[in-house]
């Protein structure tokens, strides 16, 4: 529930005091006899003090500081004038009292209302580790983790949040590290392991080295990143508070110009000029004349995006940048790690005789103890323990593969020029990725395909982009030129470039940037030897880097964990925010110059003006909060 | 040098006249008032004396908004 703090609260008590005095006031069978307006100005003077003394006292500080157009002023003009234009005028005086009353509970509900968004956000992000713990002569010790230096050994127990990143040095567990990735399924750490802040502990006590300060570490990154989010003014923020400058000025002049102008036309008519009449309605004018609606809820729906986004797992670096992503034209995309998983595993076995289970065996087995990378994806796509035992003889040909002598089978394993050293024909293979060759017994045998694999949600995010509107996507590789074809034939890509060197990718997408003219293109890749495109992009994504400092550093947004289809929901967020924006920009503007123009005909008394004011403020606000929740389709 | 302050201020046309007010200030480079975070992050001159500094600041936001507060 809402909370009050105590300034509040007694804003809160004052405007329950003065709406029941001023209601007993009007509704009191009250004979005044004669003085009837004296007295009654008497009486409501009371409640009109009681809710409005700050204003008047901050109205006269105002002026004494040069700050004449200010709100509160203009709240103190437009109802001192309304008090004594009831004694003189429309005997009226409750107006006053009313106007000030609605006045306060739109203040108070807009400080709420940001109170409520703040904490809504904290939480989202309630990451924040408050101490460490060390180990001093056997006992524990709590400190905070900013004086933690690097190297200091910190222990961890099951539950707590780990609050410096740092290498394992003692002790296994498995993590939770949702916070930071949004991956439900915990990471299983043991000792050698790095480990990053804001992973919550999960089963053994573990000790751990420190390897960055408290302030460097992954956790205070990203808060640091979403504090600071907002600070990043958009253009629709900066065309607010432009606006806001010279609306109230505005308003007041015409204001002025209603209270003395009608009239003396009148009056060199040789009519009655009503004075007090236009003075009510300029009166009026100045209660529509605080632009607090719109400088209030623009930056309450940037902020709102911005944690909507964080809650999707998608760190926003800025509100211009929320902005920009509502308007992506072109997404270019990095391969490997980005729309890959850049993980190599076995995607084909093909043998010519025997089991395709047992080529895989065989081969798995004879490379079992080679450190190369090949290696391991044999083994993890045989997928049980290997007996090393079985393994009678192995010779090594560097730059050819392994020869081994496997249950008393001579097993060759590697490229086509092992094959080739071994006099065999490989026939024509075109597959994609890396192929191994195996021959058993100096006979052919059959191969095993290793390629990095497609993330299984690439080809939907190319989907879900179209659908948002994007007009190309683009994928640059280092890789061959098939392998590219086939991924990007399989993702569903309009374009890719392959076979490219780490500086001609932003070569691309230079050339990608000066085709799209206008149209905004960002770049997605994995935040590994890709930071100058990053930059050079419009709007520079990175995925499942969290760990990064450089990624974080060159990047616009981060995207926690690695599913590609984030960008698009990025896009969803920031559309459904400027939406919102644009939403509240034209409804507040439209209802403000609405009941300018009727309160100068006189449609318009102070009470509707006031309630319109404070109406449109209050919709507004929360029209805004309607951005932390987004679901996507 | 960058610091961050934290604030109180209640309105966000207030947040963005102090945040004028602030960079108006001698020895503040730059200024940026996080209304909805209720923080202010200020860069300083080189060679500045940073309590000096916010004293002036303080003092220099009280006028356009008497109503605020930062924790120095």
């Amino acid at each position: 529930m809402v909370k009050l703090r105590k300034k509040q609260k007694k804003v809160l008590y004052r405007i329950i005091i003065a709406a029941i005095l001023t209601l007993t006031f009007v509704l009191a069978p009250i004979d005044y006899g004669e003085q009837e307006k004296e007295i009654k100005f008497c009486l409501f003077l009371i409640p009109y003090l009681i809710i409005g003394y700050d204003i008047l006292i901050k109205a006269a500080k105002g002026i004494g500081h040069g700050q004449a157009f200010d709100e509160n002023f203009l709240m103190a003009v437009a109802t001192i004038g309304a008090m004594v234009l009831g004694v003189t005028y429309t005997g009226d005086y409750e107006e006053a009292v009313a106007v000030m009353i609605f006045y306060q509970i739109g203040e108070l509900f807009q400080a709420v209302a940001v109170d409520m968004s703040r904490t809504s956000i904290s939480k989202l992000m309630e990451i924040r580790p408050d101490s460490a713990f060390i180990e001093n002569d056997g006992e524990l010790e709590e400190v905070d983790p900013d004086d933690v230096e690097i190297g200091t050994i910190i222990v961890v127990r099951p539950g707590e949040r780990i609050p410096i990143d740092g290498v394992v040095t003692e002790g296994s567990s498995s993590l939770n590290t949702s916070a930071l990735t949004g991956e439900s399924i915990p990471r299983d750490v043991t000792e050698g392991d790095e480990v990053l802040s804001g992973c919550i502990n999960l089963s053994g006590v573990l000790k751990i080295r420190t390897t960055k300060e408290f302030g460097e570490s992954t956790v205070s990154k990203i808060l640091d990143m979403v504090e600071n989010a907002s600070s990043r003014k958009s253009k629709s923020e900066a065309f607010i508070t432009k606006f806001a400058k010279v609306y109230t000025p505005f308003v007041v002049i015409s204001a002025l110009i209603l209270a003395i102008v009608p009239a003396s036309v009148l009056l060199g008519l040789g009519m009655d000029p009503e004075y007090q009449m236009w003075i009510y309605r300029a009166l009026t004018f100045l209660v529509i004349s605080c632009p607090c609606a719109l400088v209030i809820s623009i930056p309450l729906g940037f902020f709102a995006g911005l944690g909507g986004a964080s809650r999707q797992g998608v760190l926003i670096k800025g509100s211009n940048y929320l902005e920009m992503l509502s308007s992506i034209e072109t997404v270019v995309f990095d391969k490997t790690g980005t729309l890959t998983q850049g993980v190599f595993e076995v995607t084909d076995v093909i043998s010519n005789d025997i089991p395709r289970e047992r080529l895989l065996e065989l081969a798995a087995v004879a490379e079992s103890s080679s450190p190369h990378p090949i290696a391991s994806s044999l083994v993890r796509a045989h997928g049980q323990d290997i007996d090393r035992t079985r393994v009678t003889g192995s010779e090594d040909l560097p730059g050819k593969g392994v020869i081994a002598t496997v249950d008393g089978l001579a097993v060759a394993v590697g490229n086509w020029r092992l094959m080739e050293h071994l006099g065999l024909e490989i026939g024509d293979i075109q597959s994609i990725g890396t192929t191994v060759h195996v021959a058993i017994d100096g006979r052919y045998a059959g191969s095993i395909t290793i390629s990095d694999i497609i993330k299984p949600e690439s080809a939907e995010a190319m989907k879900d982009l179209k659908k948002a509107g994007i007009k190309k996507t683009v994928m640059l590789t280092g890789d061959a030129d098939i392998v590219a074809k086939e991924v990007a034939g399989r993702i569903g890509l309009d374009e890719f470039h392959s076979q490219l060197l780490p500086g001609d990718k932003l070569e691309y997408l230079e050339r990608i940037i000066g085709e799209s003219g206008d149209g905004t293109v960002a770049f997605v890749g994995d935040g590994i030897n890709d930071a100058p495109s990053l930059v050079r992009s419009d709007i520079g994504i990175t995925m499942g880097s969290i760990g990064s400092d450089a990624a974080i550093e060159a990047s616009d947004v981060v995207i926690m964990d690695d599913d590609p289809r984030k960008v698009a929901i990025a896009m969803g967020v920031s559309r459904k925010t400027m939406r919102i924006i644009r939403q509240n920009i034209y409804f507040t503007l439209i209802v403000k110059f609405l009941f300018l123009g009727l309160s100068a005909v006189g449609l318009v008394n102070m009470w509707l003006a006031i309630i319109a004011d404070v109406g449109v403020m209050i919709v507004a606000v929360l029209n805004s909060s309607r951005a932390l929740s987004y679901r996507h389709r | 040098m960058k610091k961050k302050f934290n604030i109180e201020v209640d309105c966000a046309n207030c947040a963005a006249k102090m945040e004028e007010a602030t960079k108006k200030t001698p020895g503040v480079k730059d200024a940026v008032v996080n209304f909805v975070m209720q923080k202010m992050t200020v860069e300083f001159e080189e060679g500045a004396d940073l309590n000096d500094v916010m004293k002036q600041v303080l003092k220099n936001c009280k006028k356009v908004e008497s109503d605020i507060e930062i924790e120095i």
